[in-house]
């Protein structure tokens, strides 16, 4: 049912003016974060409240409605944003990645490719990919506008010269169409190489820190790297313990006291829909 | 001859304050210029208009640079100082934690610059910032190490190691050898020299002790309360003070 007390899909029409206007200038420029005055929303900062806003703001009645949370349909922050959109905008709701026009996630993007018409929404805590190497907000603008990135390297180099290797694994930084370097929300970089060229229209909401940038469809993005030490999309060694899958990213789940673990993919819908083809694992029951 | 870096009619004011007031030079390239004075005769606000850091009311800083000849660098865009600054310039602060990055590593304070330029190869990165701590006499088993490990003396060479990475022609230096110990500052003293001397460069040191400016630099100018009251080669300077204020900077030395 739908509480007429709220307009359609929780916020007045005038804050979705402003948001998609934010979002259209994300997409004309790339990579670049464009401010936004965020609102509060019944939920946490943390929890999405930056890609529930922008979910908002491109959903329309006849949309049908995906919530993935580190790959998963059904845990607390997935089942609780699609709760809050049945219920504010009575959209559609589904599970399977192919049916949904909209999707909102949080640290994954679906292993099913997307295709033309769908829109991904990430939900960022922190956009500034600069954040960490650079404390000053005035100072990381400048850079992002003089384009002087010399410092994302710099983190990169410490990696290598740490761990031997580049150990960043997830917010991997990216650059898009040779121009903004973006931190692409906590994915991990086993997620990197679908954010170029992919279909679907990406955008990315950060609400606390207000921020809102975007990827149109089949852009060019980029993971940052050393000529020596090449970008690689890492994932555990092993095969999906339910569908036998050996190219999804894995989740590992630990399952007795004694050592006992299994591997499984991390994208529930995906692992599913391989069970009911029947596809199966060795853990399978 | 065109000079490397030519300053005319440079004044900054705070306020009603005179920060500096009118200076005009000129620096020739391999040649190394001395700034004293006391506290607060400007020196350092004359040195951070010239790198860039302030904006001076007038004047113009004309840099020779390497593509087009001499520019004023005042009325250059900001991307193409900020460049001039990573490439051709080098400043040393007084205070190396003002300079690093203290929660990178030796080696990823070295290969900054380099990055910043396009460098994006690991091994070459890695080659030239060893080859650089060896130079300014840090131990190559430090690489690795965070500067806040370092001493004091140490912070400030690789401060050194970090500015001359990418072959600078033009330092600024402000107050190099300050908070060190004599001894330290000895060996740093010894050290700027040689390199100045290896690799032509020319270099503005702005200090209150003569004893550094006696040793490094090849000309003077003497400040006070904004002005420039007394310039020329240092020895003559230091051994012939003409101007009151310099006799007496000179006379407040103390001879051990």
């Amino acid at each position: 049912m739908t509480y007429q007390a709220y307009n359609f899909a929780y916020l007045d029409e005038q804050t979705k003016r402003m948001i998609r206007r934010a979002i259209l200038k994300g997409l004309a420029i790339p990579g670049y974060q464009v401010p936004f005055a965020s609102r509060e929303m019944p939920m946490p900062y943390g929890w999405g409240t930056g890609g529930v806003q922008v979910s908002a703001a491109v959903l329309t009645p006849l949309d049908r409605f995906k919530v993935i949370d580190q790959g998963a349909d059904d845990t607390t922050n997935a089942v609780s944003i699609r709760t809050f959109f049945e219920r504010t905008a009575g959209v559609e709701t589904t599970t399977t990645t192919s049916d949904a026009s909209v999707i909102q996630t949080r640290h994954r993007i679906p292993d099913e490719a997307l295709s033309e018409g769908q829109i991904l929404v990430y939900q960022v805590p922190i956009p500034e990919p600069l954040r960490f190497l650079e404390p000053r907000e005035s100072e990381t603008r400048k850079m992002h506008e003089l384009e002087e990135y010399g410092l994302m390297h710099v983190k990169l180099y410490e990696d290598i010269s740490r761990h031997g290797h580049i150990a960043t694994s997830y917010a991997y930084p990216v650059k898009v169409v040779g121009r903004y370097v973006m931190d692409p929300s906590p994915i991990p970089k086993f997620d990197n190489p679908k954010l170029g060229d992919m279909a679907a229209i990406q955008l990315f909401g950060a609400g606390r820190e207000q921020r809102i940038y975007a990827l149109p469809p089949y852009t060019e993005v980029i993971s940052l790297d050393f000529e020596d030490h090449p970008f690689e999309a890492s994932k555990a060694d092993h095969s999906c313990g339910l569908c036998g899958s050996d190219t999804s990213y894995l989740d590992e789940v630990i399952i007795d006291d004694a050592g006992g673990r299994m591997f499984v993919c991390s994208d529930t819908d995906y692992c599913n829909s391989r069970q009911v083809a029947g596809y199966k694992g060795k853990d399978a029951a | 001859m065109t000079p490397l870096l030519s300053v005319q009619g440079l004044s900054k004011n705070y306020g009603t304050h005179i920060g500096c007031a009118d200076v005009s030079f000129e620096l020739h390239p391999g040649e190394v210029m001395g700034i004293v004075g006391e506290s607060g005769s400007g020196k350092s606000t004359l040195l951070n208009c010239m790198a860039g850091h302030l904006r001076p009311d007038t004047g113009e800083v004309v840099f020779d640079t390497r593509a087009d000849g001499p520019r004023d660098t005042l009325t250059m865009s900001e991307p193409e100082r900020r460049m001039l600054s990573r490439t051709d310039w080098a400043f040393v602060h007084q205070h190396a934690r003002d300079g690093l990055r203290m929660g990178v590593s030796a080696g990823g304070n070295v290969g900054e610059r380099l990055m910043a330029v396009g460098e994006r190869h690991y091994g070459d990165i890695r080659d030239k910032a060893t080859d650089w701590l060896a130079r300014v006499e840090i131990n190559a088993d430090r690489i690795d190490d965070r500067p806040d490990t370092f001493s004091g003396g140490m912070q400030q060479r690789l401060q050194i190691a970090r500015n001359l990475v990418t072959g600078p022609r033009l330092v600024f230096m402000d107050e190099p050898t300050g908070g060190l110990d004599v001894s330290v500052q000895a060996r740093l003293l010894d050290l700027v020299r040689g390199l100045v001397r290896d690799m032509g460069l020319s270099a503005i040191i702005v200090t209150h002790d003569l004893a550094v400016v006696r040793l490094l630099a090849d000309r003077l100018m003497v400040m006070k309360s904004g002005h420039v009251v007394e310039a020329g080669l240092t020895d003559q300077v230091l051994d012939d003070p003409q101007h009151a204020y310099s006799q007496l900077l000179v006379s407040s030395v103390l001879q051990v």
